[in-house]
């Protein structure tokens, strides 16, 4: 039923995005097609029901990777791009769950050279470090979840996790923000298929060309960027 | 379960094992190589485009050891407590068949002469107390010229792209002037420069240096190396290191010896065997054989009269130390020789950043090619003058990079947010990096041991690394980036960054610098200060050898495999040649 839904809107929205584009002069709609692209996918995005993070947790996710990734000038922000879904999807992984890593006792202090020595997998860092600071926005004069903070307040917020100096209960928030900010890039760069950088936006704000995995003829080129836009591992081409 | 004996058992199955299944083979023998990993070839492990994912190559670490069963543990000095090694970051382990020379980049180096004879060379031209007391360095009981026609074949299995500096004592035009002396070119010619690499040439040569292309076991042109194995030319894709190749371009055991082994009736590969010990009868100085488990976790028994060693070289160590091989190395008393002559790689890199016009493409790659010079390196180098032990290279190489695997951005840049977006754009495209490779000597509190504490998912102790950055390194470091920095300002970047290692700093096993663990096992002339004589034979139990850059007694400038790969084909020549005849020592204590 919910796949219904999903491709439903997902006709909606190219629908509306051929009316919008119907209704720009030729000239410039070229330049705008990317554009519009991206916020159409954006709806896609919303559509997307999270299965690992719960209500309050993804709240936190849609903000901090707005904060984290905003949507600007420069090219595409996190939401656009689908950075929520792909979290939620790349927590259920083995990765997130510790599978690569050395996960046996004891488990004890050490200097920042020898890398993070405590217990928890990438999903319960992220987990905890959203209840942590929640609990810490509740707690303080405004009285709110991170979420329902300005824009000024969160950053304020993810500034002192990132140096450190906010102090949460159970888990460190430099860690915690060194993991999730990783991630979100995870998210925002990776290919398609694993559920962020939605129509390849990243790629193309970089001039990246993705998948295509065979330069030998622009190796000694020099005089020119290399002209052509990105392809995905799916084969779609932008 | 004890299975019948075999003439010779390997373990791993990465370039030594290969290399010396081969060589034994051809000569008759019937070898079983028991390889920790999976099964993996180019079809279908490494086939397009499944293998270009970013996520699972450089996040997921797919090509590479997972650390959750085995790993070591790490301290920077014998009175510190070791902890693990948990996550992947300062160095990169394979496993599977292919080993690290599956997903390694393809810098394809010989040494030095003069390298090979490093303790005394560097007594000769600066004087004995010239090296501190507590720097053990010492000279490969092997010499350059004993190892030219096996550093040349590994070169012609690999289809090493190059340009020859010195052919037959005759210098030549476009190579390294100041190389060991060759029998011929490389088999193929060099692969095309990226920008980057074509820069340096100019800022190189500004400095006065000789400026040469980097020997690349990528191949620049199709090829059909000695043993028939089929070569496709690289096409740059710009997923070298940490990837297994996508196109039969960059040299493997996979594309370039497994192909036969596969075919030969004396051959048998058995993946998901993972050695658990090396087993010894009761005197201690015979291996009767090893002991694995197999994927279900049975343990096996495998009889031979050779066990031969072709783990990556921290996991021969750690083998050695659990099956009592030779007497484990204490610092405190500086006996024993297992674990002696912990060494590593000196690296640091620079960055350069330039405006929109200046196409750097770093997406384009290919890992083995690229320009170095040697004006650094070996005897060119005054030591005294500079003020340690051992050079280094500075060189342009550009393996391929995507936007995972990171994006470099100029210093006081923000990690996220708007301007942090802008950087990300306005770098990756326009920016490339120039890196310094040191030597790493080796020294008395650098070793290799047991831990006391932490096990490996098989209940053995894990391997206990003692390692930091010495002074003399701090030093090289510190001279060597100067020196690149100073070779820079010609190409005029907008900025750059990237710094030598500072003054009392330690070693961050955090941060990605190089798999170029050396040591631990070495080959020496005297049993009392060495693991292995000169053709890698274990003193203590003749019958085993321990093939790979354990046995470096210290590490040069230079990436270990052309050596590991020479070494290979040297110690399977005095086993086919010697040792068959008459087993036993090859040296004499």
């Amino acid at each position: 039923m919910s796949q219904h839904d999903d491709s439903d809107s997902r006709i909606r929205s190219r629908r509306r995005f051929f009316k919008d584009v119907a209704l720009i002069p030729v000239a410039t709609a070229a330049g705008l097609t990317s554009e519009r692209v991206a916020s159409a996918s954006a709806s896609d995005a919303k559509a997307y029901v999270p299965s690992f993070f719960n209500e309050s947790e993804w709240a936190f996710i849609n903000a901090a990777v707005d904060r984290m990734i905003p949507a600007d000038e420069v090219g595409p922000g996190a939401i656009e791009l689908g950075v929520p879904e792909f979290l939620d999807r790349h927590m259920q992984t083995p990765y997130a769950a510790g599978a690569i890593w050395y996960m046996q006792g004891p488990f004890v202090e050490a200097a920042p050279e020898f890398g993070y020595q405590g217990r928890m997998t990438v999903r319960e860092t992220v987990r905890a470090g959203i209840q942590a600071i929640d609990a810490y926005t509740k707690k303080s004069a405004d009285a709110k979840r991170f979420a329902d903070l300005d824009h000024d307040k969160q950053e304020q917020i993810l500034k002192s996790a990132e140096s450190g100096d906010l102090k949460l209960d159970g888990i460190s928030s430099k860690y915690f923000f060194s993991t999730l900010l990783a991630e979100v890039r995870n998210g925002y760069f990776s290919d398609p298929v694993h559920g962020g950088n939605k129509n390849m936006g990243s790629w193309k704000m970089i001039g990246y060309p993705g998948m295509r995995a065979d330069y030998i003829d622009w190796v000694t080129v020099r005089d020119k960027p290399y002209p052509i836009p990105p392809v995905d591992l799916s084969g779609k081409r932008s | 379960m004890i299975k019948p004996k075999t003439d010779v058992v390997i373990v791993g199955m990465g370039w030594t094992g290969a290399i010396l299944a081969k060589e034994l083979t051809d000569a008759g023998l019937r070898v079983v190589a028991l390889e920790r990993g999976a099964d993996r070839d180019t079809q279908p492990d490494f086939a397009y485009p499944k293998v270009v994912d970013e996520l699972e190559g450089s996040v997921h670490r797919r090509f590479l050891q997972s650390l959750s069963q085995e790993t070591v543990t790490i301290r920077h000095a014998p009175n510190g407590v070791a902890v693990p090694y948990r996550q992947i970051g300062s160095f990169k382990p394979g496993t599977g068949v292919g080993g690290a020379g599956s997903h390694w980049s393809g810098c394809h180096f010989r040494a030095l002469p003069e390298d090979l004879k490093l303790r005394s060379n560097v007594e000769q031209r600066y004087g004995k107390k010239f090296i501190p007391s507590e720097m053990t360095i010492q000279d490969f009981p092997v010499s350059y010229d004993e190892l030219e026609p096996h550093f040349d074949h590994f070169e012609q299995v690999c289809g090493t792209s190059g340009k020859a500096g010195v052919i037959q004592g005759q210098v030549q035009d476009g190579g390294n002037p100041f190389e060991g002396s060759r029998s011929r070119d490389f088999p193929l010619p060099p692969n095309p420069n990226y920008l980057g690499a074509e820069m340096f040439y100019g800022a190189a040569r500004n400095m006065g240096w000789h400026p040469y292309p980097i020997p690349a076991a990528n191949a620049s042109r199709p090829y059909v190396n000695p043993y028939g194995c089929q070569m496709g030319p690289c096409n740059f894709c710009g997923f070298c290191s940490d990837y297994g190749c996508l196109n039969y371009s960059k040299a493997s055991p996979n594309v370039c010896i497994l192909p036969v082994l596969r075919q030969r009736d004396g051959f048998e590969l058995r993946t998901n065997a993972h050695v658990q010990k090396v087993n010894l009868d009761s005197s201690g100085k015979r291996a009767t054989g090893v002991t694995y488990l197999d994927a279900e976790g049975h343990e096996i028994e495998q009889p031979a009269d050779i066990v031969l060693l072709c783990a990556f070289s921290l996991y021969n160590v750690h083998l050695m130390l659990l099956s009592g091989i030779g007497q484990a190395y204490d610092p405190a008393t500086n006996e024993g020789t297992v674990g002696r002559n912990y060494s590593y790689q000196n690296l640091n890199r620079v960055t350069l950043f330039f405006g929109k016009d200046v196409q750097a493409n770093q997406f384009i790659g290919n890992g083995g090619a690229g320009t170095t010079m040697d004006d650094l390196n070996g005897n060119q180098l005054d030591n005294g003058k500079a003020g340690f032990v051992g050079g280094g290279l500075i060189w342009a190489r550009q393996p391929g990079n995507g936007p995972v695997r990171g994006i470099t951005v100029p210093k006081g840049t923000p990690a996220w947010g708007t301007k942090w977006k802008r950087a990300v754009v306005d770098s990756f495209r326009h920016s490339f990096y120039y890196e310094v490779q040191g030597a790493c000597m080796s020294y008395r509190e650098h070793y290799l041991s047991l831990d006391p504490t932490y096990k490996d998912g098989f209940g053995r102790p894990l391997l206990r690394m003692t390692f930091d950055w010495h002074d003399n390194e701090i030093k090289a470091s510190q001279f060597l980036v100067a020196k690149a920095l100073e070779m820079t300002k010609s190409l005029n970047p907008l900025s750059t960054v990237g710094d030598a290692k500072k003054a009392g700093s330690h070693y961050d096993t955090t941060q990605y610098q190089s798999t170029h663990t050396c040591g631990g096992a070495i080959m020496g002339d005297n049993p009392k200060t060495s693991a292995l004589n000169r053709y890698l034979q274990s003193w203590d139990v003749p019958n085993v050898f321990a093939i790979g850059a354990n046995a470096f007694p210290q590490n040069n400038g230079y990436n270990p495999t052309g050596m590991v790969g020479a070494l290979s084909y040297w110690a399977a020549a005095a086993i086919r040649d010697r040792y068959l005849k008459n087993p036993g020592p090859l040296v004499q204590a």
